[in-house]
């Protein structure tokens, strides 16, 4: 089964949109849409830094996306407005490690497969390493799930019940990092913050709980994943933008069945 | 508004729940608190009272570890459990939480304790009703519920009834009293509703940046420090209070302040930044107590 290309496609997609979903639900509790998106737009650096390096992309992109968020937390700190200061780091990272990646001798770096990813292609190496960081990403929520709810909820509450909201937000930190590194093969660098968002946003109309919208939003990414993968084959389109095409869609839908639905039901 | 809280006495002797030792705090460049020292003992209720501005909220926040002093130390007995109310609290209309789930944060419940802890914080029915749809007052008494599970040793209330009407903030205070003797744990309230605080603490601390003065609440309302702050509306607030229940009072405890307390501030620290003064006209507001003290 793993030697058909398709097989192993659907499997990349099923666990960057499991590992996706819950993370994407506290990027849109916390208000960090733009915050992925940074990070994302910096995962562009930290592919240049492993090619220069001759390490693995994973460790590249984590390392830039804990960079980031300090230099993030420096900036703020000074006084610069959060959206002046991500934007200021996304780009930039994103113009460097553009430049960066164009320096790169030897080998031919085919640029487009990072920008918008090239889910066909993933080989059984690329397999593990999705299905490792996906486990390590759901693993890190499940353990600091109530703590991160409570500190989502109010870091003042937080802090009165022993924990603390910063730790919990580094965890937050380095959870999308190692998200963004292992969904860049299956969506590009491009429309990973996308896969985080529509699917979670996708979930709210339908989920009265915060573990629910997380369930929910799992079903809508998986379902936008394989739903995605098929019409790509079927249409002869990109599969990365299929994916986050249906995706959009089901968010429509829920959409409408969320005002269909009466409010304020018990 | 005639809710009293019972008057057990505090454990005398013991070691404080929490020591605030000379702490100042500063934010955003300036000093919100200043060498302030606070002790929270076991079963007390003492209310923190000020004008807007005063650090009241910070000093609660400071007692829970959520700021950091600049200076100075808070330390906590061993094993402590808080329960905080914040003053208020806006849920992202994007977070879908319930009642239920709400007060399972983040030490996790059963369905069974949900329904009772909401129904020992008068909140029953509500389990499964969105956070976002709730009233002022349902929403207090939710964050009531939570607080309360804990089975803390120290609660603290933050302005717990800003934004309920008469009644509804009566029936919050009344809860708490349960709340204190069932579960004897010590208060901290923050509040601005003063003739109802006054009258139902153990001790007040009267805060506008530092301590101004403390101690039992007669020996504070009548304090100049407190009367510069307020005026004297609340004097009559509190007459009335101790007319329509002296009989609960111990006579022995009507004079616990201790004059060092109240009096520590007069020989330093006023600097010409403090504004006490006419500019706070609490007074009037409280006015029309007054002509129910005396018969």
């Amino acid at each position: 089964m793993l030697d058909s290309f398709l097989f192993r496609a659907a499997l990349a997609g099923l666990g960057v949109a499991l590992a996706a979903a819950p993370l994407g639900c506290f990027v849109v509790w916390r208000r960090m849409a733009y915050f992925g998106e940074a990070t994302a737009h910096a995962a562009v650096l930290g592919v240049a830094l492993s090619l220069a390096l001759n390490m693995s992309i994973m460790i590249g992109v984590v390392a830039v996306a804990a960079a980031m968020a300090m230099a993030l937390s420096a900036l703020t700190g000074r006084g610069y407005a959060m959206d002046t200061a991500l934007g200021v780091l996304a780009h930039s990272a994103l113009a460097f490690g553009l430049v960066g990646i164009s320096l790169t001798s030897g080998v031919r770096v085919d640029l487009m497969a990072y920008l918008f990813g090239d889910i066909l292609a993933v080989g059984k190496t690329d397999l593990m390493v999705i299905w490792g960081g996906a486990a390590l990403v759901i693993g890190l929520l499940a353990w600091r799930w109530q703590a991160l709810l409570t500190s989502t909820l109010s870091p003042d509450l937080a802090h009165a019940s022993g924990i603390n909201p910063e730790r919990e937000s580094r965890i937050l930190t380095l959870a999308l990092a190692i998200t963004v590194a292992v969904a860049i093969k299956v969506v590009g660098v491009l429309l990973i913050a996308s896969l985080l968002l529509i699917p979670a946003a996708a979930a709210r109309p339908l989920a009265r709980t915060p573990e629910g919208m997380a369930l929910w939003a799992a079903v809508i990414g998986g379902a936008s994943a394989l739903g995605g993968l098929r019409i790509s084959l079927q249409l002869d389109t990109p599969t990365g933008p299929t994916i986050v095409c249906t995706a959009a869609a089901l968010f429509v839908l829920t959409g409408v069945i969320g005002a269909l639905r009466p409010r304020n039901t018990a | 508004m005639n809710a009293p809280l019972s008057r057990t006495a505090p454990a005398q002797g013991a070691a404080p729940l929490i020591t605030a030792k000379g702490i100042t705090v500063t934010l955003g460049g300036h000093d919100v608190l200043r060498g302030v020292n606070v002790d929270v003992q076991r079963g007390e209720i003492l209310t923190i009272v000020g004008p807007n501005g005063s650090g009241k909220s910070t000093l609660l926040r400071a007692l829970t570890g959520a700021v950091r002093p600049s200076s100075g130390t808070v330390t906590s007995a061993k094993g402590l459990r808080l329960g905080y109310v914040p003053q208020k609290l806006a849920i992202d209309a994007a977070l879908p939480i319930t009642a239920a789930r709400f007060i399972g944060l983040p030490g996790r419940v059963s369905r069974d304790e949900a329904t009772k802890a909401l129904a020992r914080a008068g909140a029953s029915g509500l389990e499964n009703r969105q956070m976002g749809d709730m009233s002022g007052g349902q929403f207090q008494r939710v964050l009531l519920a939570r607080a309360l599970l804990t089975k803390p040793d120290v609660l603290l209330l933050d302005e717990a009834t800003q934004g309920l009407d008469q009644p509804g903030s009566a029936a919050f205070y009344r809860q708490i009293e349960e709340v204190r003797e069932t579960l004897g744990c010590a208060i901290v309230m923050v509040s601005h509703e003063l003739h109802v605080v006054m009258a139902a603490s153990d001790r007040v601390i009267c805060l506008n940046g530092h301590i101004c003065c403390e101690g039992h609440p007669e020996t504070v309302a009548s304090a100049p420090e407190y009367r510069a702050l307020f005026g004297t509306g609340t004097m009559g607030a509190l007459a009335l209070y101790r007319h329509e229940h002296n009989h609960s009072h111990d006579p022995a405890g009507a004079d616990a302040c201790q004059d060092p307390a109240c009096g520590h501030d007069h020989s330093h620290d006023h600097g010409p930044a403090h504004d006490h003064g006419p500019a706070h006209d609490h007074g009037p507001a409280h006015d029309h107590d007054h002509d129910h003290t005396h018969g």
